[in-house]
């Protein structure tokens, strides 16, 4: 195991952040963290580099314990932090050879490292500019790179698209992948599902500090989910006469006005809308079923601001 | 202790890196300041009074605004410059990703401000020595002191800037602790002859007095014992306030 985290739970005052959590990262895999924003993904983020200590429980990070040896550890990881942390007077370029430095890396691997990354994260357009002059998307593929310097087996990116433009999100997956097929594990943070699904072999789903279920993304869907999904408007007092007959096995969910409905086969429902509504089409959504889905069966709350 | 010197030098190079893209900006002042100083008091106020300390007034004054430089350069690079790094730049979280720990930071900070208080005082003792007001060689021996203020100075305002979450509360530091310790550490006038006896402990207790005795009596060319306390004092509360500031930075970093 890359990284195995042992019932291990953070208290902040009062606030219990991270709730006798355990996990357990294979070598090569891409893992990922779900859940909402204070789910307490960071905070066992942190605990896993190091720079949270745990209010109890253990966490080993290539079989070292982390509290006895965070410099051994450190020295095999990268870590791009949720905020880009870059030094904007500088260029990425010179950013790079600091953060290098960090490392301890010297001339002339610290030069070589420097082109590896910027070849690879494609910043070879504005490698001298200023990085206070870059847009958010090239700022954060800097970031990345900045946390591969060393070149580690294990990369942690805390919410490594948030805020980015759908392509610049694809080109860093495609990136992200290309990692994992030379050999480096994956442990990322998201609250975009597509995110999970996509890019993830195994996913936890965090809420409350707790992990609540983990699985292959496939595997969750089908143990807690029917296939598709039939979505659409309905006011809840009008859900019992608009479903009254219906017979075959489904599962639904409701998010304010929205109706989820989980079935194999969305058919039948389909023309049993369609025959209520009497010609007065109504928009319906249908679809594959999803990790957001599994997370609003688990939670009642869905993954991007709660309810 | 948990100092790797390797890593802590890592810290001091990311200053030094960013000091050095405008460094001919960061150091002219540094030369404008002892020339004013020396104009307007020195030969302003200075025409005014014949004799102090034994000494024309230029010449008491040397050595005591080596040593104020030396204290400004440290104290404002681990007051604004430090906080803004730690509270709005986040590059020591940056750092704690790496195998750098809290105590490397600290050490590469420390070391980094007495850089500075090393260019600041340098630059000013360049000045004095140029226009003839440091006696050569005995005055070298301020060399020395100077990193000496730096590591003091380091220490007090590393240890105040942890403690506060508030960039605003710097002003205070300056004008009701560095103004103050400006005016009155025998920098301008002789201390122990305008305090009655039982007040002397006073001024003892003030930390810009020991590296302004110690530059003096560099400047004069005198060893006494009294110089072995003034280094005691340097050495003992610097120590004290990097202890206190160790606990604060892994508090801040490490939660």
């Amino acid at each position: 195991m890359i990284v195995e985290v042992s019932s291990v739970s953070k208290r902040f005052g009062l606030r219990l952040a991270v709730d006798d959590l355990s996990l357990e990262v294979p070598s090569g895999v891409c893992f990922g963290l779900l859940g909402p924003n204070g789910a307490g993904k960071t905070t066992t983020l942190r605990m896993i580099y190091g720079v949270t200590r745990p209010s109890s429980g253990t966490i080993r990070v290539f079989g070292i314990d982390i509290a006895r040896d965070p410099r051994t550890v450190r020295s095999r990881l990268g870590v791009t932090l949720q905020q880009n942390v870059l030094i904007e007077a500088l260029s990425p370029e010179e950013n790079l050879r600091v953060f290098g430095r960090y490392h301890l890396l010297r001339e002339p691997e610290l030069s070589r490292r420097i082109g590896e990354l910027i070849a690879f994260l494609e910043l070879s357009s504005h490698a001298t500019v200023p990085v206070k002059h870059l847009s958010g998307g090239f700022q954060r593929r800097l970031a990345i790179a900045l946390s591969m310097m060393n070149r580690p087996e294990l990369l942690i990116l805390d919410e490594p698209t948030t805020g980015l433009d759908p392509a610049v999100r694809l080109a860093l997956w495609s990136r992200i992948r290309e990692l994992q097929a030379g050999g480096t594990t994956v442990l990322l943070t998201t609250h975009y599902m597509d995110e999970a699904q996509r890019l993830c072999d195994h996913v936890a789903i965090i809420s409350g500090g707790k992990v609540i279920d983990e699985g292959k993304p496939s595997d969750l869907i089908v143990n807690h989910l029917a296939r598709e999904t039939v979505e659409f408007d309905c006011a809840p007092e009008e859900e019992s006469a608009m479903l009254n007959g219906v017979s075959f096995p489904s599962h639904r969910l409701r998010v304010g006005r929205r109706l989820m409905i989980y079935l194999d086969d969305a058919t039948l429902l389909i023309n049993h809308i369609r025959h209520y509504d009497q010609g007065d089409r109504r928009a319906l959504v249908v679809r594959p079923t999803n990790l957001e889905d599994v997370f609003l069966a688990l939670t009642g709350t869905s993954l991007e601001g709660g309810q | 202790m948990n100092i790797s010197p390797s890593h802590a030098f890592s810290v001091w190079r990311r200053n030094a890196v960013l000091y050095r893209r405008t460094w001919m900006w960061n150091i002219l002042p540094n030369f404008f300041e002892p020339v004013f100083y020396l104009l307007s008091i020195g030969i302003g106020v200075g025409a005014y009074i014949t004799q102090m300390g034994g000494m024309s007034y230029m010449e008491f004054l040397a050595p005591g605004l080596v040593c104020v430089a030396a204290m400004n350069g440290a104290s404002f690079e681990v007051t604004y410059n430090f906080f803004v790094r730690l509270s709005y730049q986040k590059a020591y979280d940056a750092m704690l990703t790496t195998p750098i720990e809290p105590d490397d930071v600290l050490a590469g900070e420390v070391l980094w401000a007495i850089t500075r208080a090393c260019i600041y005082g340098g630059c000013f003792f360049a000045v004095i020595a140029l226009v003839g007001l440091a006696p050569l060689p005995s005055a070298l021996w301020v060399f020395p002191v100077i990193p000496l203020a730096g590591l003091l100075f380091a220490a007090i305002g590393i240890a105040f800037s942890l403690r506060i979450s508030n960039i605003d509360l710097f002003s205070f530091y300056f004008t009701l602790f560095l103004t103050p310790l400006f005016l009155f550490s025998d920098v301008f006038f002789p201390l122990h002859e305008r305090l009655s006896e039982g007040w002397l402990w006073v001024a003892e207790v003030l930390p810009l007095l020991h590296p302004v005795r110690l530059a003096r009596a560099a400047f004069r060319g005198e060893a006494s014992l009294i110089l072995l306390w003034d280094l005691a004092y340097i050495l003992a509360v610097t120590m004290l306030l990097l202890v206190w500031a160790r606990r604060g930075i892994r508090k801040r970093l490490m939660n």
